[in-house]
């Protein structure tokens, strides 16, 4: 120990810029390190490009042309951040209490399908606004229930969650196709087996003044709202030590059970409401469109962020923007759709190399650290 | 395996070694000289850069300054592998052995030329030669997993002298193990020093087996060296002030005699399993009075650490219950916070902290959902909290550059300051310490008994577990023995001797 480190304990004003400082280094860390990730697996896409005899220089510039270059385009990303966002926070709340859950996709399916379904016979009888609130609730608990389902698993049998939030993915995407095909299909429809359409009246608007649903702005509201939640809040306090020592949580009484399956709860919710608005927003029915794979991707975005829901916003439209300028490359550039999967993919295969770093660089450190013997 | 010659052991000395992490020097200039055939003891306070200049030694640090001269020869250590080839060994505070494999497999699979299909006829035959020639033996034969803690650190060090390595360095090596089995296997190391066939540096904070089996030693202080020398020529006084420096070691906390309070703590027919699902406790009966420090004394593994468990909330009671004051007592935040029960577990930074949550935040656990750290029962405050935090550093003497540093980044002695001023610097009833000083210092050891003895003087019923018989007979008033999930014995402190609570640890009742 140094003798600075026993000034530490007396309360003075310099100890509150200290504190501060050692909050500030810790938190540049947070960002440095992804930031460097993205630059890196940037490279690498580009030597991928470079090797099949594609312009990296070119495909970037699309990139950005089709994401952010236009105020059309810039919409058209900000329609796909929405359910990013909430497919994003579905993966950061069961991480902040220490579980990997990536069941986003099918809680998304099934609250939309929920949505759906429980709106067919209210159309036309009950206004669009309680339909739409009756919906939108419908979608949470659905989804909710679902990843929450995982949850309880995980803590009262010792499932692992991320195998079983998968695995229950897939049977949800099952249970919406085996409605939208056999009893809840809509036979005008002879194309795509679908629910009953809503019709136009009971659709979810455009934030006036843009051509973006509604869907964006809730998004971003449930983010800062679950930031206060797990950042300012009692709940939040003891999820964290859930999250980061289950036998200190005991140790302490925390109902570790109730909160897992809060947690799980409330992340199988926000995914459920990315379901409910990409039903009563973009496709206006449910089908097989609303498994488009916003669940996955919004894994690789809570990850990207550090399960920050408030980063979360940002990284949610970022990747809002690589989606969207999908279509344009294709176009231009001759590549298939699938090309920004590989980005997306070697991203987050860097990303998880990346978090092996943290802790090891000195600038991000507090000045003197203590010697553990 | 080796040639006996007649001096096998190794020579070492550091010269000037520096270590600087960042702006913090760990290690600053310091010089170590331990003669071929030696027993150095290296002491210091926790933090005070031992295990940095092991590590530098190592070669799992590279020191910025300063030169190791291995028999009178400079060398370089590049890395851990590097180390071993120099004939450089060492022995951790934990086990490094394959728990699953027998002592024979792991001796064979250290090895650096371990052959991808083994001839284990042969090697057998090699080994038993090797065993002939050592002056004590590990069985061999079956899983280390079933080993006592005594035998694996002789299969550890056995480990490397089959490496054929001629300088062992030892940290804490006797923590794990019960007084006898220390004495049996320092003796052990001491009678191979004097044949000159190895030199040892062995790390510790216990004066007895310093002068008992040390011939010299090195005093660290802020990774600086404050002294040394040659053991007989040095009291145990010289060596705590070299140890301590001016720093000020609280005075033990006296037993203040007291009337025998009502009971606080009853533990009635506790039955639980293990992880297994095999009965690990066997009806555990026991009464702990106000004021009382009940002592359980037992061979580790005979249901201690599951007898903790089941009072902390880790591990659900199958059967019996738990009275607090004549009532039920369910291990829930509620039920903690109203009948005043804390604990002290073993190893803090495992079960009673976050690392990666703050000082503050670690300091807050047990009342961050209370006024003035929570209004309304749900909204955090954390002006109060971090205020609180630094009324405790200050108190407690936690030595942290802020409140808001992660915990982890603590030594081990300063987490167990933060835990215990979390724990006990409100009114207790009951206090469930189990194995408090593990792994600590001199300074932090008497500190942290005193305040036990403290909470007790007040009046609170404190249940003590403890490997360290020394302790148990230290701090209780009463002492009670735990024997295959069951309390075998209890009997007041001034009617027992070591023999007697020996004979019972071994099962003998």
């Amino acid at each position: 120990m140094t003798e600075a480190t026993f000034d530490a304990t007396a309360v003075s004003p310099s100890n509150a810029r200290r504190d501060f400082i050692v909050r500030l280094r810790s938190s540049a860390e947070y960002i440095a390190i992804p930031v460097f990730a993205l630059v890196v697996s940037a490279l690498l896409f580009s030597l991928f490009l470079a090797a099949i005899g594609k312009s990296p220089v070119e495909f970037f510039e699309l990139v950005w042309r089709g994401g952010f270059g236009t105020a059309f385009s810039v919409q058209n990303t900000l329609q796909r951040a929405a359910p990013l966002i909430l497919t994003a926070l579905a993966v950061a709340i069961p991480a902040r209490i220490g579980l990997i859950t990536i069941g986003g996709e099918g809680a998304l399916v099934l609250g939309g399908f929920a949505s759906a379904a429980i709106a067919i016979p209210m159309l036309d009888r009950v206004p669009p606004l309680p339909t739409l609130l009756i919906m939108a609730m419908a979608g949470a608990l659905v989804g909710g229930a679902w990843v929450g389902l995982a949850g309880a698993l995980r803590h009262y049998r010792g499932v692992n969650e991320t195998i079983s939030s998968l695995l229950l993915t897939y049977i949800g995407i099952a249970i919406m196709n085996f409605f939208v095909e056999g009893a809840l299909r809509d036979l005008t429809n002879p194309n795509k087996p679908s629910t009953k359409p809503l019709g136009d009246a009971y659709m979810i608007g455009k934030i006036p003044g843009t051509d973006v649903h509604w869907g964006l702005a809730a998004g971003i509201i449930i983010a800062i709202l679950l930031h206060i939640l797990m950042t300012r809040t009692t709940f939040g306090f003891a999820a964290r030590i859930t999250g980061g020592n289950a036998r200190a949580a005991l140790a302490q009484g925390l109902p570790v059970g109730r909160l897992i399956v809060t947690c799980t709860a409330i992340a199988g919710a926000c995914a459920g409401l990315a379901g409910f608005f990409e039903v009563a927003a973009i496709q206006g029915r449910a089908n097989a469109s609303l498994a488009a794979g916003y669940g996955f991707t919004g894994i690789l975005v809570s990850f990207l962020a550090r399960h920050n829901p408030v980063a979360i916003i940002f990284v949610a439209i970022m990747f809002g923007g690589i989606v969207a300028s999908g279509g344009l490359i294709q176009r231009r550039m001759d590549l298939p759709d699938a090309t920004v999967l590989v980005l997306q993919g070697l991203t987050f295969v860097v990303l998880l190399v990346s978090e092996t770093l943290y802790g090891r660089f000195a600038i991000f450190k507090a000045a003197t650290t203590s010697d553990r013997t | 395996m080796s040639v006996d010659a007649p001096v096998r052991a190794m020579a070492l000395e550091t010269i000037g070694m520096t270590k600087i992490f960042g702006s913090f020097t760990a290690l600053g200039d310091v010089s170590m000289k331990v003669e071929a055939g030696s027993f150095h003891a290296l002491l210091g306070e926790n933090g005070a850069g031992k295990s940095t200049l092991v590590k530098s030694i190592m070669g799992y640090y590279h020191a910025d300054r300063g030169s190791l001269l291995l028999d009178r020869q400079e060398t370089l250590i590049r890395n851990p592998r590097d180390a071993r080839a120099h004939g450089l060994g060492m022995v951790y505070q934990h086990f490094t052995l394959v728990p699953c494999l027998t002592g024979a497999e792991n001796l064979v699979i250290s090895r650096a030329d371990a052959p991808g299909v083994i001839d284990w006829t042969k090697e057998k035959k090699s080994l038993d030669a090797f065993l002939d020639r050592m002056p004590f033996r590990a069985p061999l034969d079956v899983p280390v997993a079933s080993l006592a803690a005594g035998e694996k650190q002789k299969l550890e060090i056995l480990k490397l002298l089959y490496l054929d390595q001629r300088l062992l360095i030892l940290d804490e090596p006797t923590s794990v193990l019960t007084p006898q089995e220390a004495d049996e296997i320092l003796g052990l190391l001491k009678g191979m020093t004097d044949r000159k066939e190895i030199s040892v540096v062995m790390i510790t904070h216990k004066f007895r087996e310093v002068t008992s089996f040390a011939d010299s030693l090195t005093v660290l202080r802020r990774g600086r060296r404050v002294g040394g020398g040659n053991v007989a020529e040095m009291s145990t006084d010289d060596m705590a002030r070299m140890m301590i420096g001016d720093t000020q070691v609280r005075d033990r906390a006296k037993r203040a005699e007291r009337p025998a309070g009502k009971t606080t703590l009853d533990l009635a027919g506790l039955m639980a399993d293990d992880d297994e699902g095999l009965p690990v406790l066997a009806a555990v009966n026991l009464k702990v009075s106000a004021g009382e420090i009940v002592g359980i004394a037992g061979v580790s593994g005979n249901g201690q650490s599951q007898l903790v468990e089941v009072l902390s909330g880790q591990r659900p009671l199958k059967d019996g219950r738990i009275f607090i004051r004549d009532a039920p007592f369910e291990p829930t935040r509620d039920a903690y916070y109203r009948m005043k029960v804390f604990g002290l577990p073993e190893e803090p930074l495992k079960n009673a902290t976050v690392p990666r949550m703050s000082v503050a935040e670690n300091m807050a656990f047990r009342n961050f959902d209370k006024p003035p750290n929570a209004k309304l029962g749900w909204w955090l405050s954390p002006g109060p909290m971090r205020a609180k935090a630094r009324e405790l550093i200050a108190r407690y003497q936690v030595k942290t550059q802020s409140p808001d540093s992660p915990i982890g980044d603590l030594s081990g002695g300063n987490v167990q300051r933060a835990v215990l001023a979390r724990e006990l610097s409100g009114d207790v009833d009951v206090l469930i310490v189990a194995n408090p000083c593990f792994g600590l210092d001199f300074a932090s050891v008497a500190e942290i008994r005193s305040q036990i003895m403290e909470q007790r003087n007040k009046g609170a019923a404190v249940l003590l577990i403890s490997e360290d018989l020394d302790e148990v007979l230290e701090l209780a008033d009463r002492v009670a023995v735990m024997s295959e999930g069951k309390i075998t014995y209890v009997a007041p402190v001034q009617e027992t001797d070591r023999a007697t609570i020996g004979m019972h640890m071994a099962g003998h009742h």
